[in-house]
């Protein structure tokens, strides 16, 4: 296991079979049950100021090992000092298995400007092959391939390699899946290749959601979100969150801060983003958010611009996710553990 | 009551391309579905993925432009304002960098030549058939809807043939239909092909109907259902919290289209689907019955049709036929002089009758107009008294 942070995944979407088997027995040590209101919530923001040295680019290593280091940060609870590849591996491991198919949800809507980062991906799945799951079982997944392909991913069908390609080429199951004021065709791409869902979207402004995080990136998973965008996407975003076949898979948020947006979204606008150089990971999605939400809130005032809410546009699905008929985490400070890695 | 598009089978020929053709005429969701798909081995562009969008693109013709390269559409009373590289709620409308798109135009997801008493129109050229077409999305979300697999779903996943409107009309000849009718989805949503296609169809002598929910800004109702011969409009409840709920709409925009369309002084029937327990009160009926009084006149027909279980309401009956009729009544009583029932073959509330002598004056059976005694002058041959609508080509 020597090479765990070493090798390039420059060829992420080639890695082989075999690689992958050399990484331990690859069963999933304790995996966690489906996101549900602990006491606390762990959300971690990882940071290095130094991200992309002095260059616009971004430093793949300097990425890899920020992501190790929130990995370990959430999950190494007394431990995460010990930033060993063992430790490392043993939180993905508590994330998936040999036996699972995890699907990796990434975002692609703002193109090259700011989608989910094609280097944070490769580690992830570099992680996870070495964690045990076959390269074959991972499958990074948007709604729309040629979106993917802006966003920078190479489309990989086929072969004993991680798959990438959008729903828009399997399509949408036939029947319904309904909760509450949601009732949405699933992506097959959720419902057939993501028994594990890692979630990863990008941090940024919503113009009528107030933010676009974790919780809402999962309306590029289903066939019609062009109808949930009504007062603010409230409640549609936490009731989409809450059918079945999200809920019980989603086992993981690593939400892709390096380049974030405080105003203008969705679509990418330069003028309005800014290089937040950040991971941040959590199992709670809500969580997640509320703390994304106080980050874009903090650069706005920095920016001299109105809070959401005095925009009319906080963002208030994400309460509504935590509400007693909902408990898909938390958004209060005092139940959410923020660490900063 | 929304017309299933798959309830009747196509029977086009080879001219129409008939093989690609069915695998559009879809509204069941099953002829090109992405279940085929999921069975290969490795995924493949599907027949949506595969369409060429830029040939169903064209600029929107009613939104206006707002600062930070967002919109605000202006065909519906939802002026959904969206921002760049975003849809708004009908799914088929999308901004590109500030200008707003159509990405239905004679993107044609659904056809098939349907006798126009399915639409209904009873009063509308009884007997004979329309051209029926249907582009993918719609501007509201009934919970009730007949088509959502279409009338629900972005165009790029669903199957479509390219057929401007020229080609439309071409069709509608070929196949003797007098009429094109926009119907099955929400013709609101792709109104700049209903309008052209209506101009291509007046061209070359073939009329134009709409079925719609009337879910319209005043004035792209005045120009896109200003081109129409004939509309049929679906009020969905006579009640604002059944718009809300059931819908995702309002009552008052669809009752203000129907004034206007009035005022238009086109042909315009209207029916209204009862769904058990959730807008088939009598107090609902008598408010409905006396608004049409009141403000379209009693010779508006009025089509109670029956309720069967769909999309988001598979949990509640059929419509008892007691209460269609305990509807039609009510309307009745109220003076409306043309009331159906809809959906329940064989009851002779399908047939027209004169107001003034009660003589039955057309028969129909099924979507069959079977017998038609209406006199060329559209009156009753045996009293004379006029009956209101568009009898014969």
């Amino acid at each position: 296991m020597a090479d765990v942070y070493n090798r390039s995944r420059r060829n992420f979407f080639t890695q082989c079979l075999a690689s992958a088997v050399a990484w331990g027995t690859g069963a999933a040590l304790g995996a966690p049950a489906q996101p549900a209101p602990g006491p606390k919530s762990r959300v971690v923001v990882a940071r290095d100021p130094d991200l992309r040295g002095g260059s616009a680019a971004i430093d793949a290593n300097r990425l890899e090992a920020l992501l190790d280091r929130a990995m370990i940060a959430l999950f190494g609870g007394a431990h995460a000092e010990e930033s060993s590849k063992q430790s490392v591996l043993a939180a993905w491991r508590r994330i998936a298995g040999r036996d699972d198919k995890v699907g990796l949800k990434v975002n692609t809507l703002g193109g090259r400007g700011i989608s989910t980062h094609v280097d944070l991906v490769a580690v992830v799945c570099d992680r996870l092959q070495q964690a045990g799951v076959p390269a074959a079982n991972i499958l990074v997944w948007d709604r729309d391939t040629e979106e993917m392909e802006r966003g920078g991913f190479r489309i990989a069908i086929g072969g004993n390699r991680v798959q990438c390609y959008g729903t828009d080429r399997v399509g949408y199951e036939d029947d319904l899946s309904v909760w509450r004021s949601v009732g949405s065709r699933l992506s097959k791409n959720l419902a057939r290749s993501s028994a594990v869902l890692i979630n990863l979207p990008v941090l940024k402004d919503h113009d009528g959601a107030g933010v676009t995080i974790a919780l809402k990136n999962m309306y590029g998973a289903i066939h019609n979100p062009n109808k949930y965008h009504p007062n603010g996407c409230d409640p549609y975003v936490a009731d989409l969150n809450m059918l079945p076949e999200i809920r019980s898979r989603l086992k993981l948020v690593i939400c892709d801060a390096t380049t974030a947006m405080y105003e203008g979204g969705p679509a990418f606008k330069p003028e309005h983003s800014w290089n937040a150089n950040s991971v941040i990971v959590s199992e709670d999605p809500v969580a997640l958010d509320w703390t994304g939400w106080q980050m874009i809130e903090r650069k706005r005032a920095e920016m001299g611009l109105k809070t959401l809410e005095a925009e009319k546009r906080a963002p208030h699905y994400i309460a509504t996710a935590a509400d007693s008929d909902h408990r898909l985490g938390h958004d209060q400070a005092g139940q959410i553990a923020v660490m900063e890695a | 009551m929304q017309q299933r598009s798959s309830a009747t089978e196509i029977t086009m020929g080879t001219p129409f391309n008939r093989r690609s053709f069915l695998k559009c005429a879809l509204a069941s969701g099953t002829a090109l579905g992405a279940g085929e798909l999921a069975a290969a081995a490795a995924p493949i562009a599907s027949g949506a993925a595969a369409q060429n969008d830029a040939q169903f693109t064209v600029e929107a013709r009613f939104y206006e432009k707002l600062e930070s390269r967002k919109i605000r559409c202006k065909l519906c009373p939802r002026e959904c304002i969206v921002g760049d590289k975003e849809r708004g709620y009908c799914g088929v409308r999308e901004n590109r960098d500030g200008t707003y798109y159509t990405l239905v135009h004679s993107r044609v997801c659904a056809a098939h030549v349907d006798p126009v008493e399915k639409k209904p129109l009873f009063h509308y050229l009884p007997g004979t058939t329309a051209l029926s077409v249907a582009t993918a999305g719609c501007n509201v979300n009934c919970k009730f809807c007949q088509n959502w697999e279409i009338s629900q779903s972005r165009p790029e996943e669903i199957p479509a043939e390219y057929i401007p409107p020229h080609r439309a009309a071409e069709i509608a000849r070929q196949y003797q239909c007098p009429t094109i009718a926009y119907t099955y989805s929400e013709p609101v949503v792709f109104a700049e092909y209903l309008m052209d296609t209506a101009d291509a169809g007046h061209a070359a002598g073939v009329r134009s109907i709409v079925v719609s929910n009337g879910y319209m800004q005043h004035d792209s109702l005045m120009q896109a259902y200003g081109k129409m011969d004939a509309v049929k409009i679906d009020l969905k409840a006579y009640s604002d919290s059944f718009y809300a709920k059931v819908v995702t709409g309002q009552l008052k925009p669809v009752l203000e289209s129907l004034v206007t369309l009035r005022k238009m002084n086109k042909w315009t029937e209207i029916v209204y689907l009862v769904i058990p327990t959730l807008n088939d009160d009598d107090a609902g009926f008598r408010g409905l019955s006396a608004w049409i009084k009141a403000n379209l006149g009693p010779d508006v027909p009025l089509h109670f049709t029956q309720f069967h279980p769909e999309y988001l309401l598979k949990n509640l009956p059929i419509t008892p036929v007691a209460t269609l009729e305990r509807a039609k009544a009510i309307a009745d009583a109220a003076g409306l002089h043309y009331v159906y029932i809809g959906n329940v073959p064989g009851h002779p509330a399908q047939n027209t009758y004169c107001p003034q002598c009660r003589k039955m004056l057309v028969e129909r059976v099924g979507f069959t107009a079977s017998q038609l005694l209406i006199r060329k002058d559209s009156t009753c041959p045996q009293c004379r008294h006029t009956i209101p609508g568009i009898w014969h080509v």
